[in-house]
């Protein structure tokens, strides 16, 4: 599919071939990380934060820079005429008059779809309640990629919230986009995947499998994908503690695994895991965090120049 | 008591039939007739059915309604037959049968959804997953919406 003007609302608006595409020219980006290239100038990209984020907002800005695009950004409403009762409608309408590409985070889900009716600029979903966050996937993804030369026909565990989780079910479709041989869905019960998600994997022919287990599932893994484990969620808070505890990835929990190994996370990571697995060879995530920036100025330039 | 002691019969119109007892008053509000538009309507509830045991029915006086009107019922009513009446005679009988894509009518079951923020004008659009059990799924959330949810939002609207 053409790459021009395209909106990125769902990890599965895309096909594999389209992830590889935007992995390819990512490789090509990692020369100008931090020299720029100067491909967008005068091109300007909104940036509306409606929920408050950190790593999302400032390496899409940095992508934006780095292309030798600028940006318009606002992350958080108090400042805004949104503060004033304005609809989120309303101001999609006027940022589409002002900018080449748009990227929005809300926390109503399906804010980003609706966006992208409004907007004739393409509109690039950054996470929406707890639905989808498309381009962290992608760059899960690419740092795999990266790694491994590969996706497809890996063991893949997800762990954590995978009920609310918006980076663990954008990572889970992307994931199977490529075909794992298996998918393993780590979570207490009570944050099992929904209904929906496992409906899809179903009609995408996924071999996945729903434990609670992970001591035993962690030897067969070739990738751990860590998410964080949400304490408001527990009614409980015994049960929370009892929970966190069972999945805190640690050097004695590391015992035995495949010395490949790559351990992700979306971060921020509160202690799901132990500041001691840092310094070990499993860990991905701040490459990981890093490669948001290849990652997003490939997509940045796919969508404002074209394949 | 025989039906048509409690309600004569109709000379053009429409009457739903075989709507599962209880449910008429859902019918007629799923069809978004408030009672103000000046339609000649019966409501006939809990009467004696060979098929379900007891049943609804609702008569529309005047009004041909379209399938695509009527298809909207399977959500709430799937057992639901069609009678399209001209000149005190059935004109056509048909069943209704829940479309492929339903737009507005009902709402998204996730109350974090864009199309149930009142201010916004995202309006609720549906594919249909499953038809029995009825399963919706939202075009913009993709959460699921079932039939027990529906009907509870009609009920809810009705302030019964």
């Amino acid at each position: 599919m053409m790459f021009k003007g395209r909106d990125v609302i769902s990890i599965l608006d895309f096909t594999s071939e389209d992830l590889m595409k935007i992995f390819r020219v990512a490789s090509e980006m990692e020369a100008y990380v931090k020299t720029g290239v100067d491909l967008l100038r005068d091109r300007i990209l909104a940036l509306l934060f409606f929920e408050p984020s950190t790593r999302t907002m400032f390496s899409f800005q940095t992508a934006m820079y780095r292309l030798g695009g600028k940006c318009l950004v606002f992350s958080g409403v108090e400042r805004t005429s949104i503060a004033k009762g304005e609809t989120l409608g309303d101001t999609i309408r006027m940022m589409d008059g002002y900018a080449n590409a748009i990227v929005i985070r809300h926390k109503i889900e399906g804010a980003a779809k609706y966006a992208a009716e409004i907007a004739e600029a393409p509109v690039i979903n950054a996470g929406d309640g707890s639905h989808h966050h498309p381009t962290q996937a992608m760059l899960d993804l690419y740092t795999i990629w990266k790694a491994r030369g590969r996706i497809g026909g890996l063991k893949i565990g997800v762990l954590g919230d995978l009920k609310y989780g918006r980076a663990s079910t954008s990572f889970i479709f992307g994931a199977s986009l490529f075909k794992p041989e298996t998918l393993y869905l780590i979570s207490p019960p009570e944050l099992q995947v929904k209904p929906e998600v496992r409906d899809k994997l179903g009609e995408m022919n996924i071999n996945y499998v729903e434990t609670t287990d992970l001591t035993n599932v962690i030897k067969e893994l070739d990738v751990l994908y860590v998410t964080r484990i949400q304490k408001e969620r527990f009614p409980d808070l015994a049960e929370y503690e009892r929970v966190k505890g069972s999945y805190q990835i640690n050097r004695s929990l590391l015992t035995g695994v495949k010395d490949d190994l790559m351990i992700l996370h979306p971060l921020p990571r509160v202690d799901e895991i132990s500041p001691e697995v840092d310094e070990t060879r499993y860990a991905y995530y701040f490459e990981e965090a890093r490669n948001a920036i290849p990652v997003r100025m490939a997509l940045l330039k796919l969508i404002l120049l074209g394949d | 008591m025989g039906e048509g002691l409690l309600v004569r019969k109709i000379r053009f119109g429409t009457v739903i039939d075989h709507i599962p007892a209880g449910n008429a008053l859902n019918v007629v509000r799923i069809l978004g007739i408030n009672g103000d538009e000046g339609i000649r309507l019966a409501i006939i509830m809990n009467t004696e059915s060979s098929k379900l045991g007891r049943k609804d029915i609702v008569k529309i006086e005047g009004r041909e309604l379209t399938m695509d009107e009527l298809n909207i019922i399977a959500l709430i009513a799937p057992t639901a037959t069609i009678n399209i009446i001209r000149d005190y005679e059935v004109y056509r009988k048909e069943k209704v049968s829940v479309p492929d894509y339903i737009e507005g009518i009902i709402r998204c079951s996730n109350p974090s959804c864009i199309s149930n923020q009142g201010r916004e004008t995202a309006k609720p659009k549906f594919r249909v997953v499953s038809k029995e059990p009825l399963t919706l799924e939202c075009i913009y959330c993709e959460r699921y919406t079932s039939r027990e949810e529906i009907v509870k939002q009609f009920i809810s609207h009705m302030g019964v």
